[in-house]
């Protein structure tokens, strides 16, 4: 399996009345062909934003990509112009948003919704692209696809609206797919639905998807590797397993320690990462979750923790190491 | 007082019962036309539910949006004027039960001081042009409690006790997070001294690291305070972890109500399981082994519930024809009557 996308050093301001916000501050990672990466984190970490800026969706002003390359297949998406992009966006890399209730466009019907992207991309006509779009449909489970075609966004739930997105995002066999947080406006059973659903197409389809969310468990199930971001960068990175069995990083394993768990044996009281994130405009020099860190040394005042290799493909940024609470 | 309707007491026989709701029903009428305007359906939001909390108890409500959990608790509180059934709550002074339902007025104005709520949105439920400190005091006033001094001191002494600085009082909602926030929320419903608080959702809008923060403050209030909780959710690692005994909820109906352990343990209804079996554990090793029952289909619209069991449409279990889906099943104890377990399906 080759490397499909190679994000290098990227790196995403907002530039604000109060200042410069550093949404994503230099990440580098790859997404190898057919694989799932899980991109995990809480609110404001810039999962998003770094997800939206792979495909230069980041309106500006007041947001830029300031530095950094995006190779995907040898192409650099940040210095192609705005045409080559248009060909890319929802063809080679499709994109599932977070709000299936605002994300499509309700004074059209769904049917056109579908089609506009085969025809744009792949040249069908009318004819063609209709016949598509009822296969998508019932490729992702709704039923009587061909009568719905014609039904406007408002006439389907919440779970329908979502299989929509997700028939969208693959309606022209992209290679990757960007999913940002599909799941989260839907119901524990609707969700079950719809990551089994997004996994089953992957696997048929070889498409390797970006899979951004908040929920560790959901990262836990469908994730081949995991990057956890913390503050605009990646703090941690490796195989789900290590990840969740060996987390190396002390954001990581109070992330996984504050969540209680259906089959663990009850706990008295929840362990919760005291404090709160920090405010990206003003970031602290040294480590930006030394605050909220029970392993402090000296040093993390002073430098930020590049990424260091605890393990094979194990990466963790952090001076100290958790299993033993010493410096490296 | 004359106490009518099936009197199910979900808790054991010898408890202290703070709150008994019996066949507790809220429609929401549908109506056309504007001069004659007629009502033409119901949704039927809440329909027909029994159930009773004990005193100092957590008892956990969940269901995906929709199923009427959060109206479960506005019409227990009377924020909706429910369309049938009683609201037995133990007033304190008395002794006796009181029916939520029949009281108004002053008498009711008097019982709200014993039963707040905590919102899901922390954004939304705080009056932006109000102080942090008059949010939090506002129950004060309106209940006749302090003045002067003595308002300050416990306005004080309500932040403090809910983690903020006794400074913030001056401050204004936008400059606290939600974490923050919630913790205003909680401040506000604790200053009238209730014996019974509905959390409606109360962690679900914050993020995880926050969470954990917000429920091991609720727990250490319940205990310091000797609280009750109506604690609802759709988080079910959660629910569990806070509640003493759960409820599930499906399309206005109570389908399964019993001991957490018990429920976690020894779901029976096929929707709790299907309910558990979907909450992704964070834990790839145990995912990969791990079953899942996947639930075909939508939840259907409370506007036209199915007939007989209302969850026989996407039930993997719903096999007996002419009874699953045509006889609605009873809602019966099939535990012990020290150790009640409820549940509604004509196959446990």
């Amino acid at each position: 399996m080759g490397v499909l996308l190679q994000v290098k050093d990227l790196a995403t301001q907002f530039f604000t009345q109060e200042g410069v916000v550093k949404a994503v501050d230099g990440i580098t990672y790859d997404v190898e062909e057919g694989e799932t990466l899980g991109l995990v984190g809480e609110s404001g970490c810039g999962k998003s934003v770094s997800a939206m800026s792979l495909l230069r969706l980041i309106p500006n002003p007041p947001g830029r990509i300031v530095r950094g390359e995006v190779l995907f297949d040898g192409e650099d998406l940040v210095k192609v112009d705005e045409a080559r992009l248009r060909e890319i966006r929802g063809n080679k890399i499709g994109m599932i948003f977070q709000e299936p209730m605002t994300s499509l466009n309700p004074v059209l019907t769904i049917g056109r919704q579908l089609t506009e992207a085969l025809e744009l991309h792949l040249g069908m006509d009318r004819n063609a692209a209709n016949k598509r779009a009822a296969e998508l449909l019932h490729m992702v489970g709704i039923p009587e696809a061909e009568t719905r075609l014609s039904d406007y966004p408002h006439q389907f739930s919440g779970g329908m609206r979502q299989r929509v997105m997700i028939a969208i995002g693959l309606s022209c066999n992209p290679r990757l797919l960007l999913a940002d947080e599909p799941t989260t406006a839907l119901d524990v059973t609707i969700q079950a639905q719809i990551l089994e659903l997004i996994k089953r197409l992957s696997r048929e389809l070889g498409t390797s998807v970006i899979l951004i969310t908040h929920n560790l468990g959901v990262v836990a199930r469908y994730a081949d590797r995991v990057n956890v971001m913390y503050a605009g960068r990646i703090i941690e990175t490796g195989t789900a397993r290590d990840i969740y069995g060996l987390p190396r990083h002390p954001y990581t394993l109070g992330l996984l320690k504050s969540v209680p768990r259906l089959d663990q044996a009850m706990k008295e009281k929840l362990d919760p990462i005291e404090g709160l994130p920090p405010d990206l405009i003003d970031l602290p020099p040294g480590c930006p979750f030394r605050p909220r860190c029970k392993f402090t040394i000296d040093k993390c005042a002073v430098e930020y923790p590049p990424l260091i290799t605890v393990g094979e493909n194990h990466r963790a940024a952090c001076w100290v190491d958790v299993t033993t609470g010493q410096a490296r | 007082m004359t106490i009518t309707g099936s009197n199910i007491t979900t808790t054991n026989a010898n408890d202290d019962i703070l709150l008994d709701v019996r066949d507790l029903t809220m429609f929401f009428p549908v109506t056309r036309g504007i001069i004659f305007e007629r009502k033409v359906a119901d949704v039927k939001a809440v329909d027909h539910i029994s159930f009773t909390v004990k005193r100092g108890e957590t008892l956990g409500l969940v269901g995906e949006s929709g199923c009427g959990k959060t109206t479960t608790g506005r019409a227990i509180l009377q924020l909706y004027k429910p369309t049938d059934g009683q609201v037995l709550f133990q007033d304190d002074d008395e002794g006796n039960f009181i029916d939520l339902t029949k009281i108004k007025g002053e008498r009711m104005r008097r019982m709200r001081r014993k039963m707040q709520i905590i919102f899901q949105d922390p954004y939304g439920s705080l009056n932006p042009r109000m102080s942090c400190g008059s949010i939090v005091g506002e129950p004060l006033t309106i209940h006749g409690l302090a003045k002067g001094k003595e308002y300050r001191d416990r306005v004080e002494e309500l932040l403090t006790i809910v983690g903020l600085h006794p400074y913030f009082a001056s401050r204004y909602p936008h400059e606290f997070s939600g974490g923050q926030r919630q913790r205003i929320g909680i401040a506000r419903a604790l200053a009238a001294s209730p014996s019974f608080i509905v959390c409606d959702e109360p962690v679900s809008a914050l993020d995880v690291s926050i969470q954990a923060q917000i429920i091991n403050l609720l727990e250490e209030l319940q205990a310091r305070f000797g609280l009750t909780y109506l604690f609802i959710a759709h988080d079910l690692s959660v629910v569990r972890h806070i509640s003493d005994r759960v409820a599930v909820m499906y399309l206005g109906k109570i389908a399964e109500i019993t001991d957490r352990v018990e429920l976690y343990e020894n779901p029976l209804h096929p929707y709790t399981k299907a309910l558990l079996s979907a909450v992704p554990i964070p834990d790839p090793v145990v995912e990969a082994t791990r079953e899942r029952i996947i639930l075909q289909g939508d939840v259907p619209s409370p506007l036209h519930p199915p007939s007989g069991c209302n969850f026989h449409p996407r039930c993997p279990i719903a096999l007996v024809p002419g009874v699953c889906n045509e006889v609605m099943p009873e809602f019966r104890n099939v535990g012990t009557a020290d150790n009640p377990h409820f549940v509604a399906c004509h196959r446990v």
